[in-house]
């Protein structure tokens, strides 16, 4: 499992350096997810040390979330001022693009759906 | 008491502490949706602070290092991902259709609520990026003219809010295929969203993780022609 946390440490910083350098439109952590993917597609398989790791991680991901979103409590006085709008507003746009994701998504799919798989060449 | 929290010991303690009561009493509200740990956790610790007086930069100096978990917890979204390719490998015009979809509704949503309540144009460019991570929605608001601290803020609070409200909300939609949940929660609350999901599937996980890459990437490339097409 310590190779695991490895591994994901240094994608993490090997994307990021990379992010940096070149100026991508990408952060570090979402580019570090994407390389990781093509390595472990193109390994065919994940090890477990890797795997037991990542499944750690991400079930503790949340609370990773809390230290910087207590900042924006106590910290923003443009949130501060105008919390109520700003709420409101975010709110009905997070709801308003979730459907619109959702709903999107299921009708591609109910078209797509064909009643019989074609046959293997 | 502030030479206490010169270490991480406090920090990390406090936060780690919260949260594990905020998930206790989320068990209790059997996962009411309000109940939301990272939403408690947050309202318990600036109570915490207000009651104790700590500066909010001694508290997060000394529990930053769970903040840079965030990082390696967001590559580590990967393993997931990589277990559901041959799904998405099939899934690839609805997932890529609701992407297009949801990152323009999102976009043009911000733009538009924010005209509608009189925002300035700095404000208003500061919102147009909210529904994706933190980093890439930083950088799009340095480029497009808004204000990068203020996005941060407005970044998170989506996330808050996609995060508390979003499964209930996909209850309620009907959606229960774990690959629609995911990208949806990906799209409009990035990685805030993705934790939350995580934590009902890792399939939903796997899809939410993508939906979020993808959704930076695409709103970093479409938002400065959408912003001059809005005539900002």
């Amino acid at each position: 499992m310590l190779v695991g946390v490895v591994v994901l440490f240094a994608f993490h910083f090997g994307a990021d350096w990379l992010a940096r350098r070149f100026h991508l439109p990408l952060s570090g952590p979402v580019l570090g997810m994407a390389s990781l993917t093509v390595a472990l597609a193109l390994r065919g398989q994940t090890p477990r040390g890797l795997d037991r790791a990542s499944n750690l991680l991400l079930k503790a991901m949340p609370l990773f979330f809390i230290p910087a979103g207590v900042g924006v409590m106590v910290l923003s006085e443009q949130f501060r001022a105008a919390w109520l709008p700003i709420s409101a507003a975010l709110l009905g746009s997070t709801l308003l693009a979730m459907a619109t994701t959702a709903i999107v998504m299921k009708a591609v799919t109910k078209r797509l759906t064909r009643p019989e798989v074609k046959p293997q060449r | 008491m502030n030479d206490l929290w010169t270490t991480p010991v406090p920090g990390i303690l406090v936060t780690v502490l919260a949260y594990a009561l905020c998930v206790r009493l989320q068990r209790r509200a059997r996962g009411h949706a309000l109940t939301n740990p990272v939403a408690t956790s947050i309202v318990l610790l600036v109570v915490f602070l207000a009651v104790t007086r700590l500066p909010y930069p001694t508290y997060f100096a000394s529990a930053r290092l769970l903040h840079f978990l965030l990082g390696p917890a967001t590559v580590a979204l990967a393993v997931p991902l990589a277990r559901e390719l041959p799904r998405l490998r099939r899934l690839l015009w609805p997932v890529g259709a609701g992407l297009l979809a949801g990152n323009l509704a999102a976009a043009c949503s911000a733009i538009f609520v924010a005209k509608i309540l009189g925002a300035s144009r700095q404000v208003t460019l500061s919102l147009a990026p909210k529904s994706v991570t933190t980093p890439i929605a930083m950088g799009i608001s340095e480029k497009i003219g808004g204000l990068p601290s203020l996005t941060a803020v407005l970044v998170i609070t989506t996330g808050v809010i996609g995060a508390v409200l979003g499964p209930w909300f996909l209850d309620r939609l009907g959606i229960d295929d774990p690959t629609v949940r995911g990208t949806a929660m990906g799209v409009s609350a990035h990685g805030l969203g993705t934790a939350a999901i995580y934590q009902e599937s890792s399939e939903a996980g796997a899809f939410s993780g993508l939906a979020m890459g993808l959704s930076g990437l695409i709103t970093a490339l479409t938002l400065p022609a959408l912003v001059a097409m809005f005539g900002l």
